[in-house]
Order: structure tokens, then sequence, then C-alpha cells
């Protein structure tokens, strides 16, 4: 068997809409397929409301999926009931968006990191030792386990997280916005705690994220969401080297930074996003595209894949171009 | 003549566990007609010293040494509450963080808007036609239709815009703006300084412009003041401070920044050691104990040097920056 850990064919996520009586549904995540393999972190980038969260809650099945096919370790997951997914928990963890909201209130960070023991029925283990080897892993001095929560700063609080996904030896971490909310100096320390712990434990991670910057540094291979869709998916430092659909080039140039001589050779992208209960025509980019033209309006791009670079786009862009200047 | 003065402001919280010294000696101007950008980390203090400005500190908190000249006569920590109610919306306007949060989700945003220009004499036709003329500068579509409809029905970014707008409403002197780009994503943060810088040179206001995110206030302020547990250990313009920064804590700050790393790095660059704890401030330089460039002097408190014209640091090697590449 290859090392693939988790492979995602063309998943659908519906959400039903509306009153009773006028029904509808609109679709979250609208078709997505990507894998990821031991050892690699795979990101997930695009503006708020792109769809991440629900992709990265439909692989380990706390949403369910209304169509297409997840595989993790070779077995087919997509329509397996509580009972059956429950022990595949224990190798697939998740870090949850906000670090002290993830952690409930009542425990104390020693029965917060021991709790997934708990849970799998795992007591047998000597979860004194566990949670110290834990505790170590992430970093946190042992004085830690009689802490509770709200004594904990936003970092510390993200590495609790940390060690309870790590608890059961997972293949597969799912980290849903794992810096959201630090302060630079602290979000380094955390992105280094993982990928430590990808290394020297083989993790296949998957990170959601919408800072471009920590993608780059991160990830092996990344893919840029719009509306529910993957519209670009390749080589993390390929896809910053030359972006090849509009709207990935927009988010990297839409990216401050912080050097204040830096040119800034800007694609801005005028309008708001779209409605997922209005999905546009054609192209779903084109309301927003600097490079439309009429096709785009009427015909959805087919999916194209050059060198491990997947994409939807009528019109791939070549490196650095830029956007043709708007009349009227 | 600064539109804002802060010269040596001490604040003091009084908590159960003693006093905490959250400001010490801060002193800083905002000149006419400029973007000035607080940066800091977390707990840094930016809120207290918003908060003072604004005359907001907490029933236990106290101004206990230091002065804040607005227009150069008033002395906003002498003022009294009547005073400063009629100061605030009117002359000195804020812009927070969440911008559902800053409007009343019961009335439409026309209510709204008319209703924050109470003072302004005019009739109920003229407030709205003003109301919308400044929906219109922030670019919200069709304008006279948004005023009738509640903050619900507007995104992230529009309700942004919408607070932005009714904060310039009164033309006022300084606007304080709070984070006011980190609830929302990268293409809508860029649009929305865009849109500040723009309307900030058209009312001719200064701006006090606080963030942790130190690529937008590269791009969008002219000086910046950094902030390190409650202290403001460097300030000058932006090109002084982000291209030849002289405290150590400048320093590492860019240097923990991902997106100031050019090339691709597994394992970011931290700053070891944590924030002290204000209610036992220690004696000395702040940030001698995480500070790599340490030695004797630095139990002693560090003089403001200034190494430029308007270029002060808080060290007292900073007349000796270290030679690139120092470190890492």
């Amino acid at each position: 068997m290859s090392d693939v850990v988790v492979k995602v064919e063309d998943v659908e996520v519906a959400f039903s809409v509306g009153r009773i009586g006028r029904r509808s549904s609109i679709l979250g995540v609208a078709g997505v397929s990507f894998e990821v393999r031991r050892g690699e972190t795979f990101a997930i980038v695009g503006e708020s409301g792109s769809g991440k969260t629900t992709l990265a809650r439909a692989i380990n099945r706390l949403r369910p999926v209304s169509r297409g096919a997840i595989t993790f370790e070779g077995r087919r997951i997509e329509s397996l009931d509580r009972q059956a997914m429950k022990p595949l928990r224990r190798r697939m963890s998740m870090m949850f968006q906000d670090p002290v909201g993830s952690l409930s209130p009542r425990m104390t960070v020693g029965d917060l990191v021991a709790e997934p023991y708990r849970i799998h029925g795992l007591e047998r283990r000597n979860i004194q030792e566990e949670t110290a080897r834990l505790l170590s892993l992430v970093g946190l001095s042992q004085d830690f386990a009689h802490r509770y929560p709200h004594q904990l700063s936003g970092g510390q609080a993200r590495r609790v997280g940390v060690a309870r996904a790590i608890a059961l030896d997972p293949v597969l971490v799912i980290a849903d916005e794992p810096t959201a909310g630090l302060d630079v100096s602290v979000q380094g320390e955390v992105l280094n705690l993982l990928n430590d712990l990808r290394e020297r434990l083989g993790l296949a991670m998957v990170i959601i994220t919408h800072n471009l910057h920590v993608v780059r540094h991160v990830a092996d291979r990344m893919a840029v969401m719009y509306l529910g869709r993957f519209v670009e998916t390749g080589e993390t430092e390929a896809i910053f080297d030359a972006p090849a659909h509009p709207y990935t080039a927009a988010l990297l140039s839409a990216n401050p930074e912080p050097d204040p001589d830096t040119a800034r050779d800007r694609i801005s992208l005028p309008a708001e996003v779209p409605s997922l209960l209005a999905r546009p025509e054609g192209c779903e980019f084109h309301t927003r595209c600097p490079w439309v033209r009429d096709i785009c309006k009427t015909t959805p791009p087919p999916c194209s894949s050059v060198e491990h670079r997947v994409l939807t786009c009528h019109f791939p862009l070549a490196r650095g171009e830029r956007p043709p200047e708007r009349t009227g | 003549m600064p539109v804002l003065s802060v010269t040596g402001l001490n604040v003091r919280f009084s908590t159960e566990d003693g006093s905490v010294h959250a400001l010490k000696d801060v002193s800083f101007d905002v000149p006419e007609r400029r973007i000035v950008g607080v940066v800091g980390e977390s707990g840094c203090g930016k809120s207290t010293l918003i908060n003072a400005i604004l005359g907001l500190l907490a029933k236990n908190g106290e101004v206990s040494k230091g002065s804040i000249l607005f227009q150069g006569d008033r002395d906003l920590t002498k003022l009294g509450a009547t005073e400063m109610r009629a100061l605030r919306g009117e002359e000195i306007a804020t812009v927070f963080q969440d911008p559902m949060g800053a409007l009343n989700p019961v009335f439409t945003v026309g209510q709204q808007m008319v209703n924050v220009q109470y003072r302004s004499g005019l009739s109920k036709a003229e407030k709205r036609k003003r109301a919308s003329e400044m929906l219109k500068q922030v670019r919200i579509p069709d304008a006279e239709a948004a005023l009738s409809r509640y903050p619900y029905e507007f995104s992230g970014g529009m309700t942004q815009r919408i607070a932005i707008a009714m904060a310039l409403m009164m033309e006022p002197a300084l606007l304080i703006a709070d984070e006011p780009t980190t609830a929302l994503d990268a293409t809508l943060e860029v649009a929305t300084i865009e849109l500040l810088q723009e309307l900030q040179a058209k009312i001719g206001c200064s701006v006090l412009f606080i963030s942790h995110h130190l690529g937008v206030v590269a791009e969008l302020c002219e000086d910046v003041v950094v902030m390190y547990a409650g202290e403001v250990v460097e300030r000058g313009t932006v090109r002084q401070v982000f291209n030849d920064p002289r405290h150590p804590y400048t320093v590492r700050l860019l240097e923990c920044d991902p997106a100031r790393q050019k090339k691709r790095m597994r394992h970011l660059p931290t700053i070891p050691g944590e924030i002290p704890d204000l209610r036992a401030r220690p004696g000395g330089c702040i940030f001698a104990p995480r500070c790599h460039r340490r030695f004797g002097a630095c139990a002693n408190t560090p003089p403001d040097m200034e190494t430029g014209t308007g270029h002060v640091a808080r060290c007292f090697l900073a007349d000796q920056p270290e030679p690139v590449g120092a470190q890492g």
C-alpha cells in the first residue's frame, strides 16, 4: 500500500436552508479532491466562508458528507456510523479553531490531556506517565497539569490542544487555524512544535489557515479554496513562485508585508464574495476576476492538471502576469 | 502642533493581588494629518493606552502620572466626565476590532447613522442625506437602500466600512482605530486600509492605528510606536523602525514575522521567554530577561535614546545597532 493517509474524492457537504415548505440546500463544500501522505503537510487556504472548516469537519466525519468518497488508511469511511468511526478517531485527530474555547473550563490541564485515553477506554495505560510524557513533548512543565484553562495564555492553551491531538498516536492531524489569535512570536513556537512532531512521529497534517505567510513556511502542498471548491492545488513553493489562478494571484498579492519599501503591485478584487445561495454562472470567480472574458461568464472552466498543479480556470496566468487595464 | 501628545504616561490598576503598573512612562506624539501605528503583542498595553486616551479606564485604573495633551491645550487626564463625553465621537472617534459588536443589531444602519449626528443641529432629512453620502464614500453599493437595512444583512467587511463611515461622520480631529482589520480576510483587509488611507487624506484627520499586524502597519502608517510590557521601547517613522530597528525587542519581533523571511524555512524564529508579570515589574530594562544583548547596565532603567530625528529607543545600546545577521 502506498503511504497515502487520507484520500478525498469529489466530496460535497450540503446544508439545508430556508423555511419548512421552502427548503433548499446549499453546498458548503462543492466537490473537492486531494490526498495527504505520511509526513506531509497539506494547507488549505481561503477567505472566511470559503468552506475550509466545513471540509475539515467532513474529513473526520464531524459533518455528514452528502456525496463523494473519503478513504482513510485504505478504508472507505464516508458512510460509517458513529460506532464504526470511534476506533478510527484514535488515528485521526483534530485541533479546533479557538485554543481556549476548545478546552473545558472545568477540567485541569492534566485531565484534559488524559481525556482521550478515558474516552477510548485506555485507562489501563499509566495515565499519569502518559500525561507527563505529553506535556513534556509539547514543551509545558509538569506544574501545568494542575492548572485550569483560564490560567493559560493563548500559546499555552494551544500547546494543550496539541497534546490532546497527539495523545493517541494518530497518523493524521487536522489543525483548524492553529495560529489564529496568537502573537507572531508565539505563532512561531506553535508551528515549530507541530513541525517537530510531524517529523518525529511521521504525521500527515492538514493545516487550515488564511495566513499565507505561515503556509509558505510550513506546507509542502497547498490548495486554494473559493466558494467551496479548490481553484488551485499544487506544491507550495511552485504556487508562491507563479500562481496560475487569478484568485490565488490576488490572494498572494493582498498579503501586506512588513517592509515599507516593498513595491506594492497589488491585484485588487472588486465586489464582495458571492452568496452560496446564488452561485454565479460559468466560472464562479468571474464576478471578481480582473481577467474575466465572455466565456468565463457562461461556461464553467474544466479542471486541468499540469505538473502536479490542478487548476480550474479557462485562462491560466503566465508567471507574474498583470491584470488587463479595465475599461469603464 | 501635534493633535495628540502623550508625555510620561503611567497607568496603574489596583487589583486584589496588588497594583499592576500597566503603562510605564509612555511618550509619543500623533502629529497633524499623520497615521501613527502602535504595534505590540497581546498584553503589551495597547488597549489600556486607548482607554486612557478616551477616558474609559476601568474603575480600578488610574493615570498615576503624565499627561495626554489633545490639540495642545486640553489635558485629557484632567478633563471631567462631561467634557470627555463632549469630545468623544465629535473630536476623537473610534473604530473597534469587532464590526458586528460596534453596531446595534436592532436598529437599521440609517437610524444609527442619523442618531450619531445628534449634536450636528441638522434636520432629519439632512442627517439622512449625510449618512448616505458617507456610505457612498466607503463604497457601500446602493447606499440609499443600505440605510434601511439591519447590520446582520451586511458582510463583515461591509459592517467594518459602515463603522468607519460612522466614526468619520463628524469629521473628528483624531481617529483611533483599534485593530480594525484583524477580523477581516486578507483581501478585505487590504481594501479596508486603502479606504482608511483615502478617507484620512480627504478629511485631514490624524489616525492612531493599533495593530499587531506588522505588514498592515508598514503599509498604512507613517510613524510607528513599538510597545512591550506597557512601555514604548521604540518609536520613529515606519522606515526608521522597520529598516533600522534599534531596540532588541523590535529586531526580534520583526524577525519572528514569517512574512519577513524571504527564504522558506521549516523552523521559524521565536522570542524565548515570556512577558514579565506586571504586578511585580522588574527593575531596570523590562526586556532584559529575554534579551540576547543583555549586559551589566541593563539592571538600571535605560534612557530614551534618540538615534535619528524622532527615532527613539529605550535601550543602552540604541546607538550601537547589531550587525545584520548577527543572530540566526
